[in-house]
């Protein structure tokens, strides 16, 4: 059995104390493994944001651990904790959150060229990565030169860029029609059958069903959790 | 829609003979729809009895030829133009289900509504799965899969909605617990 690329055990966040302690999430546990999307769904202040936040040490547990490749993000130094963020998770966000003085392929390439790549082994891989998203040819152009999809799709090459496995996504079709967040889902998707694995803050039906598993959130528990068939329906099937 | 309106639009393209219906039905349907070929003629005789239709001789090989009626035509206009009747379909499965659980006290609806939540997204999921691995271009398939798409989607949607009604419900006292069910518990809190 392969090891999950990212796993939480027993996670608590807790804001404030007294009256005012308000419990962000409780003893949640979930893995996350190479190849799975898994959509994370429920109200607003049900703890989906806390989470993703958790996972990609952009904030600390109160209690519980976060390990990504293996690695426990508790026991780690800032120093240590900031390479994670750089070069083994990305995020994607609602508002795409590219640099607008760089280029798509420089937007891609700048987090593997802080972490000491040489400016060439990282603009191959940029294009490399653009190519994966079906970006190719668009290397050069400015973030007000592309479409809020192209935008989109060039966050989520960065977000899977070179050693990165694991894609933080949260509310990544929000800004976006219905046919261009289909076509994001259906990118995010075929990552994730390509290797990568995502994990996604989405408070909509029809994207959370683009993943294996749909965890649904209430006041920071999981109340429940639905997986895709895994032999596939068939016309047949529905008949 | 019934057998009886499906094999007079069908008509409606011209004179055949039951397997030719049979064939043609569940063509037009994307093979969604399958009948037997017992119940065609069996609503065929119906459909000639109410003067809808009219057996015309055989074609040969000993096989009764169908052609639609005056009567027919008018069904199959009126039919067509008439839009579903929704409300018909209220007496459902799941609305009972919760009621009848608030009802019984035999267990708090809303872990009613977060198992129906559970399958229905799983169904949704699979659908989703199938729509994104359709390669082909079959009209009717496709138009289907939207439906039942968009109707899984409505129905996480209306779950959701009910939820929060019961949420501004007092308390519910379970009086029976669910110790005889062979199902994990779901644990609800308020």
């Amino acid at each position: 059995m392969t090891e999950p690329i990212l796993s939480m055990r027993r996670l608590g966040k807790t804001h404030g104390s007294g009256a005012q302690r308000v419990d962000a999430l409780v003893n949640v546990d979930l893995d996350l493994m190479p190849g799975e999307l898994v959509a994370v769904t429920g109200r607003s202040g049900s703890g989906k944001t806390t989470l993703l936040n958790m996972a990609g040490a952009l904030d600390e547990p109160t209690s519980g651990e976060v390990i990504v490749a293996g690695e426990n993000l508790a026991t780690m130094s800032k120093n240590d904790l900031a390479r994670v963020r750089r070069v083994a998770v990305g995020y994607v966000f609602q508002q795409f959150n590219l640099l607008s003085s760089l280029t798509a392929a420089e937007n891609i390439s700048l987090p593997l060229e802080l972490d000491g790549m040489k400016p060439a082994g990282a603009r191959a891989l940029a294009e490399k990565a653009l190519e994966e998203v079906e970006m190719a040819g668009m290397a050069d152009r400015y973030p007000d030169q592309l479409s809020g999809g192209e935008q989109q799709r060039v966050a989520i090459a960065r977000g899977l860029i070179g050693p990165r496995s694991v894609l933080l996504a949260d509310e990544p079709t929000g800004a976006l029609d219905e046919a261009t967040s289909e076509s994001i889902l259906k990118l995010l998707r075929s990552r994730c059958d390509a290797g990568a694995a995502a994990l996604m803050v989405t408070h909509e039906p029809a994207y959370a069903a683009w993943a294996d598993r749909v965890v649904r959130l209430r006041d920071g528990r999981i109340e429940g959790i639905s997986e895709r068939t895994k032999t596939p329906l068939t016309t047949a099937d529905i008949q | 829609m019934g057998l009886k309106e499906g094999l007079l639009c069908l008509l409606v393209k011209g004179d055949a003979h039951g397997y030719q219906l049979k064939a043609d039905l569940e063509s037009t349907t994307g093979d969604t729809w399958q009948v037997n070929i017992g119940q065609v003629y069996t609503t065929l005789q119906r459909l000639e009895r109410d003067g809808l239709v009219e057996s015309i001789e055989s074609n040969g090989d000993g096989r009764v030829v169908y052609t639609l009626t005056d009567l027919g035509r008018g069904a199959v206009a009126r039919w067509l133009d008439a839009p579903v009747d929704l409300a018909a379909a209220g007496r459902d499965e799941i609305s009972l289900k919760v009621l009848m659980s608030m009802v019984s006290g035999a267990i708090d609806p809303r872990r009613v509504v977060e198992r129906q939540r559970g399958a229905t997204m799983t169904i949704l999921q699979d659908y989703t799965t199938l729509k994104a691995n359709d390669s082909n271009d079959d009209f009717a398939w496709q138009l289907y899969l939207d439906r039942l798409i968009l109707s899984a989607e409505a129905e996480l949607r209306w779950l959701e909605r009910v939820e929060a009604r019961l949420d501004l419900m007092p308390p519910f006292q379970v009086t029976q617990l669910t110790e005889s069910m062979d199902t994990d518990p779901v644990e609800v809190d308020r």
